[in-house]
């Protein structure tokens, strides 16, 4: 049969990334939790005397310095972990998905869009934590540029294939919200929010150093003060993205 | 590309020996059914038939245990893609992104398609025309009934899949669905219609097929339908002084004759009135009191399950 070219209009994939930025938007829950909160406590740290003396426990940091990779790793936590897995499951549990697998747009345009929109939220939320903490505070910036944005690269890699994972195993959004809060706060842990790594006693550092956030914290104050991230963080990281990746593409269910 | 359907270019699908089980339970147990263009094809049953399960074979969600399928010459579960282009469906336990405006759902799901319709029209053929800036979380259940009827028909397509389109709605509402899809047809659509609602299938459907327990029991037109099985026409009357019963139902038209109380009742077909009437009436019979009625496919569907339509679900199982 002859008939309109099988392939959707290109323009749509830029449609459902609109309409995923509107609804970000119109329900600011990843925009407060992923960028406002970190920026928020960035200030307080930054405002605070206290937290900004050099401390002998952090290697001469002040605290202030310290956490700055602490809020980096919470952004892309916050919209990987906990964004991404509650919108995705949400859809699938309304009929979002399988409504839009009756059209010629595969619905993972729409996964697809949901996965660049919050990359670039996390994106944001770090360039507004480096400008911020840099002009307002005198944050020193990553002295190993390269192994910065490797280190940042991975990261977001690794937690968003955790994320997409998330959304393939999970069946409803209440067990979303559950799972989701419960491994922020773990990998948050770990990663040093309370205390930091650096202050960790060393079963805790161990464990800290296995968990993708505590490996990326590893890089990215190595990054930070001038040497090249521990391979063992990379590793970590890559192999986290590999996995979860392929089980988030294996398990992943439209209804 | 199927050469044995399209040489017949008329076919817009066909559905061979479909069977889906889940579980122990048959859904669709040995469907065939085939659909011309320019149709308006019913399938109706009563909830739990296997009528959404059908559909979703047909629209490639499912995939049939055993069967084929082909609309327009394409394999649902294989086609997807180039499939969903030319077919529109409108789903059951559906949904769309709730925090979306109306207009917003309407101009992204028109992105969907190389030639999609005038979004206008089919926004005031359907009533939501005030409600273009409402989201879509805020609109009732009716609302968004149409609104996907809506989404369904929005890429122009050359089969529209519509699963129980007017659940829900209002007499009025419901009217003005079914003068829209009357002019999807003119526009030379094949429509595909499952309802378990006999006024819906009456006025639009060409044919229908009657499913029940996952199986097709008839097909016809409804009024092939009503007429065959549950015997059409029904004339009711008070005979001015008895009569032989062999005078009526000797003439082609009666099929039977009962007797109640002082009533006749005759069962038939064409100008059944006329018949009767003037039949008596070359024996100096009066027929008094005379009602009409006409059989439905509500009747055609008892008649052929022993159980109605809307509590079949209840009915005694054999």
């Amino acid at each position: 049969m002859s008939g309109p070219s099988p392939r959707p209009p290109r323009a749509a994939f830029g449609k459902l990334l609109l309409n995923e930025a509107r609804m970000a938007w119109r329900v600011p829950f990843g925009l407060l939790l992923g960028l406002g909160f970190p920026l928020l406590l960035l200030v307080i740290f930054g405002s605070s005397p206290k937290l900004t003396r050099p401390i002998p426990g952090l290697g001469g940091q002040s605290y202030f310095q310290a956490s700055f990779p602490v809020l980096v790793g919470w952004t892309i936590l916050a919209l990987s972990c906990l964004v991404l897995p509650q919108t995705l499951v949400r859809y699938r549990e309304m009929g979002v998905l399988r409504r839009l697998s009756v059209t010629p747009v595969p619905p993972t345009w729409l996964l697809a869009a949901q996965v660049v929109l919050n990359i670039g939220l996390a994106a944001v939320g770090m360039a507004l934590l480096l400008i911020v903490g840099r002009a307002a505070f005198g944050l020193a910036l990553p002295k190993d540029i390269p192994g910065f944005w490797l280190v940042i690269l991975l990261t977001i890699t690794a937690l968003f294939a955790i994320g997409l994972c998330m959304a393939s195993v999970i069946s409803n959004s209440a067990a979303a919200r559950a799972i989701g809060g419960l491994f922020f706060y773990a990998m948050l842990f770990f990663a040093g929010l309370w205390v930091p790594r650096e202050m960790m006693s060393m079963p805790l550092r161990e464990i800290s150093d296995w968990t993708p956030l505590g490996a990326s914290m590893a890089g990215i104050q190595n990054a930070m003060t001038g040497s090249f991230p521990p391979l063992q963080s990379l590793l970590l990281l890559a192999a986290d993205a590999v996995v979860f990746g392929y089980l988030a593409v294996h398990y992943f269910r439209w209804e | 590309m199927s050469p044995a359907l399209d040489t017949d270019s008329n076919t817009a699908i066909t559905a061979s020996h479909l069977t889906k089980t889940y579980g122990l339970v048959k859904a669709v147990d040995d469907v065939s059914f085939s659909v011309r263009e320019g149709e308006i094809f019913g399938v109706l049953g009563p909830n739990g038939a296997g009528k959404t399960t059908t559909v979703e074979c047909l629209t490639g969600l499912r995939r049939p245990d055993s069967g084929s399928i082909k609309l327009l010459g394409r394999d649902p579960s294989r086609d997807h893609d180039a499939l969903h282009a030319v077919v529109g469906v409108q789903l059951q336990a559906s949904a769309v992104q709730d925090r979306l405006k109306v207009k917003e759902i309407l101009d992204l799901y028109r992105s969907f398609y190389h030639h999609p319709a005038d979004v206008r029209e089919l926004v005031d053929g359907l009533g939501l025309g005030e409600k273009r800036d409402a989201q879509y979380r805020a609109l009732s259940g009716g609302q968004k009934q149409r609104l996907s009827v809506a989404l369904a028909l929005i890429g122009r397509p050359r089969i529209a899949v519509l699963d129980e389109m007017t659940t829900g709605l209002d007499p009025q509402a419901r009217r003005d669905t079914w003068a829209l899809i009357e002019r999807v047809r003119e526009r030379g659509a094949t429509i595909v219609l499952v309802s378990h609602f006999m006024e819906e299938a009456e006025r639009l459907c060409d044919r229908v097929a009657l499913i029940d327990r996952g199986r097709i029991i008839a097909t016809d037109s409804p009024q092939g339908l009503a007429e065959k099985v549950a015997g059409g026409k029904r004339v009711r009357f008070t005979p001015s002084r008895p009569f032989p019963d062999a005078l009526l139902t000797e003439r082609p038209e009666v099929k039977s004759l009962e007797h109640q109380g002082r009533h006749v009742e005759v069962i038939g077909s064409g100008e059944l009135v006329n018949v009767v009437i003037l039949t008596l009436a070359r024996e100096g019979i009066e027929a008094k009191d005379v009602q009409m009625g006409t059989a439905n496919l509500e009747d055609a569907f008892v008649r052929l399950t022993g159980r109605l339509l809307h509590d079949a679900g209840e009915g005694p199982t054999p």
